[in-house]
Parts: C-alpha cells; structure tokens; sequence
C-alpha cells in the first residue's frame, strides 16, 4: 500500500466521520465546525489526488467563505438546541433519509456497471485541475455557461440587496 | 524509501525552526510596539527587565503562564479552549509557503529556504489560511457567553469578511503579472531594473489596497473595532485569561509579522537584489548568498512591523460605519478598476 492510498483511507474515514457529527449533532455551532473540518478532510482528499488548485479554492470558498456567514447567521440569530423544531420537520427528515438511500442506489448500480470498477488515478487530475488548465477549459469551451452564471449572480444579488432595503428612495 | 525519510526529515527541522522563530519575533514585536509607542508618545516604555527592557515580553509571558485560568460558568468549555488554539495555529500555518530566500545547495541536494515555497498554489494558500482566522476570534466571542465578546466577535467576522475580497482582488493583479500562484515566482519577477521592478511601483494602486486590507486583517488600529476598548471593555478576548489570552495576543502579533512579510515579497520585492551575485563575488547557490537573501527579507519585515507599530499609535480609529463605507464602496471598485487595467495592459501592451 502506497502512502497516498494510505492517506486516502485516513482522510475518507476523517470526512465521513465528520459528515455524521454534522448531521447529527443537536448542537448548531458544533455542526457548522464539524462541517469545516469535513471541507478540510476533502481539500486533503483533493490534495492525494494532485489537485492543489481545488484543495485551496475548496478551504478559500466553502471553509472560509460560506461557512463563516453561516456561523455568523447561527450567532447572531442565536440558535439554540435544536430539539425544539424537531416534531415540525419529520416529514422532511423521512424524505431526505430515503433520498439518500436512492443515492447510495444509484452511485452502487453506477458502480457495478462500469464493470473494471473505480481507479485511483492522480494522474488525470494532475493535468486537468491546474488553474491554467481549468482557466483554458472554462474560457475556451463554457464561455457562454461562465457568462450565464455571472449574470445569474448578478441578478441575484441585486434581489437581494431589493429585498434587504425596506424602502427605495 | 529513504528519499521520504529525508524529505519528512526536512520538513519536520524546517517547521520547528520556523515555529521556534516566530514565537520569538512575535515577542521581539510587542517589545518594539511597546518601546515605539512610548517614543511616539514621549514616554520611556519598559526598562526594568534586562537591558533597555529587551526581556519585558518572556517577563510578559511567564506572567501569563503562571495566571488562573478562568472560565466563565456560562462558557461552551469547548469552543472557549478551542478559540484561541485555531487562531495562533492559522496564524502559524500561513508561513508553510512563506520564503525567506531563494534556495542553497548541500551537495546535490536544492534546500528551499522555507518549508514549503515552492507550491505551485502559495498565494490561494495565504487567503485560504487568512480567511480561516475569523473562525478563532468568532468562536471566541460567541463561546465566551458575553456581549462584549458576541459584538467584538461578529464586528470581526464582519470586518474581515468585507476586507477579504479587495485583498484577493489586488493580489489577483499580481497573479496576473507573474502569471504564477507561487511566491517565489513573484519575487522572481521583481528582480532587475536597479529595484524599479518591485511591484509597489509597478502596482501602486493594489499595494495601497492590500496594506489597508492587512491592517484590518489583523484587527490592528485604525481597524481595531473586535477589540475598541472604550465601547466592548476587551472585545473578543473579554473573558479570556492566562496564556489563552496570550495565546490571542501572540497570534495578533503573528499575524503582523505575516502581513509584513507578505507585503515585503509581494509588493516590496522580497529578497530581489538590484545585482547579480557575481557583481558582488557570490554564487548562486551558496550558502553565503541565501543569507544575505534573508537578510535583506528580514530588514523588509522589519521596517513592515515598524510601520505597522507607527500607524497603530498615529492615528485613530474609524467609526464602523466609515469601515464598512471603506470596505465595500471606496477599496472593492477600486480593487475590480486595479485588476482590469492590469488585465487590459497585459492583454494589449504586452
């Protein structure tokens, strides 16, 4: 066993067991941290796969970006236990739970169908996740989907900042 | 097998170095701020504990080692120890793709002067890392269960927040020129022309931005409001004691000794001599050069903490609102207008 596959194994088991604390957990502040240390665990994961680029960009948007907005909104709208709101969503919580076997389904049927099975690679992604090969591929190929989404975005953004106004002058 | 041995060897040498280091300088710079702001405000500063105070900060350290350390009952016990661990860790973390120099060679083998320099990712690395420390200050007021600490933390959060992009936006510029993440790269392409290719001359604009983003990166004065004494008693620290209090303190002034030395390899030029070693009968190479590589970096990081020093007891704080307004209406466009003509000019003139 090579030592990449080795830290592969670490880092999955890291991943899952943090994704588990996340969901479970009564405790709003220790799911957010727990789901940090899950983005850590993947940009890890991305690293064994030579994907420097993707490691940092996952650590720079989703760790320190979106997450620290979503601690912000837990603190500052003060959440506490979480027990309270339980009996409202167990409709969704049944739904969601059998959404996610129809994943673990589906990911097992793609699986076993492609026949020689899954293969660590690094290689692959080594030439393809570099920032000069994603910036080739997304300005040379998606340049109509990279512009749509920009003015998604945009779009909205301005809602946002419409809706956050009360009244416009 | 055996190149891994070494190489793990390297690294573990170079980290412990490292650490050791910047303990130190973070030390050496409360020492300074403290003798420099008494200068400024003719005082005399700390003058009791060695010659000309020079032991004030290990005094300053054993002090708060020996401090009770005391929890607030209403603490989450948790967060309120792990607060100030997260903070002085990525506060110490940045600087595994922080060089100090170029490189030296022990027989065959090319040592990089720095744990890791040479990651083709350094600079998404740096924002990456930075934009973690909020986690340490929001975590540290929101666990301490007070308001004072609550309004510093999210103050901080939303400092930081707001400063980050026009940080990222300005360094983009730079990204552009050397068309490299790697700041060794970026060092490399400030070299030459007598010093007149450093970047703060060529990139004026984004070295003002990134300055005044540092500043509030680092919660320091004018941008100090996580900690404005006379509205939040101590902001985010508020109930902190002991070495966590200090461990808050030394990653502040670790955090200084980074954005100095980001500043000095970025827009400053780093260890970039104005001649050739051979003008000066060196090699590259050796291991004569790469000190004198240091030296050079070292009195850039120097003069950088110093003037993060003079600025902090020259000039008063901003208001949140004129925070806020710098942020996002005066230093983000700026930043977006930065880039683009760096981009126009590289597109059209080169």
């Amino acid at each position: 066993m090579s030592l990449s596959v080795l830290l592969f194994g670490i880092l999955s088991i890291l991943a899952v067991a943090s994704a588990l604390i996340t969901v479970i957990s009564k405790h709003p502040v220790r799911s957010a941290i727990s789901l940090v240390f899950h983005f850590f665990m993947l940009a890890g994961l991305y690293l064994t796969l030579n994907a420097q680029f993707i490691a940092a960009i996952q650590v720079l948007v989703y760790a320190g970006a979106i997450m620290v907005l979503v601690i912000f909104v837990i603190m500052l709208l003060n959440l506490e236990n979480e027990n309270k709101l339980k009996s409202k969503y167990n409709i969704l919580q049944w739904s969601a739970f059998l959404l996610g076997l129809g994943l673990v389904f589906l990911l097992g049927v793609t699986y076993l169908s492609t026949g020689t099975g899954l293969q660590f690679a690094p290689e692959i992604a080594a030439n393809n996740s570099t920032a000069q090969a994603l910036g080739k591929a997304l300005f040379e190929g998606y340049i109509f989907p990279i512009e749509a989404i920009g003015i998604l975005l945009t779009g909205a953004i301005v809602g946002a900042i419409v809706l956050a106004k009360k009244k416009l002058s | 097998m055996n190149d891994i041995v070494w190489i793990i060897v390297e690294a573990v040498a170079k980290v412990l170095f490292l650490v050791l280091i910047l303990q130190l300088t973070a030390a050496a710079t409360v020492y300074l701020e403290r003798k420099i702001s008494a200068f400024i405000q003719i005082r005399v500063g700390p003058n009791r504990v060695g010659p000309w105070g020079t032991l004030q900060p290990f005094a300053d350290v054993l002090k708060l080692f020996l401090k009770e350390d005391i929890v607030p009952k209403a603490a989450d016990k948790f967060f309120h120890s792990l607060a100030p661990i997260i903070s002085l860790g990525i506060a110490l973390a940045v600087w595994a793709v922080i060089p100090f120099g170029d490189y030296f060679m022990i027989g065959d083998r090319k040592i990089m002067l720095g744990v890791a320099p040479d990651v083709n990712i350094g600079v998404l690395y740096v924002l990456a890392m930075t934009s973690l420390g909020v986690y340490g200050i929001t975590l540290a007021g929101w666990s301490s269960n007070s308001k004072y600490s609550l309004l510093g933390g999210l103050r901080s959060s939303a400092q930081m927040i707001s400063y980050e992009l026009s940080m990222g936006l300005s360094l983009l510029a730079v990204v552009m020129m050397a068309s490299s993440f790697s700041l060794n790269d970026i060092v490399a392409i400030q070299e030459g022309w007598g010093g007149w290719k450093w970047n703060i001359f060529l990139q004026p604009v984004g070295f003002f931005i990134f300055l005044t983003a540092a500043f509030a990166e680092t919660n320091r004065a004018p941008f100090d409001l996580p900690e404005a004494e006379p509205e939040l008693v101590g902001g985010f620290n508020t109930e902190y004691s002991g070495m966590k209090f200090g461990m808050f303190f030394l990653a502040e002034y670790a955090n200084v000794a980074t954005s100095s030395a980001l500043i000095s390899l970025i827009y400053l030029g780093g260890w970039a001599l104005p001649f050739s070693p051979e003008a000066i009968g060196m090699q590259e190479g050796s291991i004569l050069f790469a000190l004198l590589q240091t030296l050079v970096f070292v009195l850039k990081v120097i003069f950088m903490i110093f003037f993060f020093v003079w600025v902090r007891w020259s000039i008063p704080r901003f208001r949140y609102d004129q925070l806020m307004y710098l942020g996002w209406k005066v230093l983000l466009p700026l930043s977006l207008l930065n880039a683009l003509v760096t981009a126009a000019v590289i597109v059209f003139a080169i």
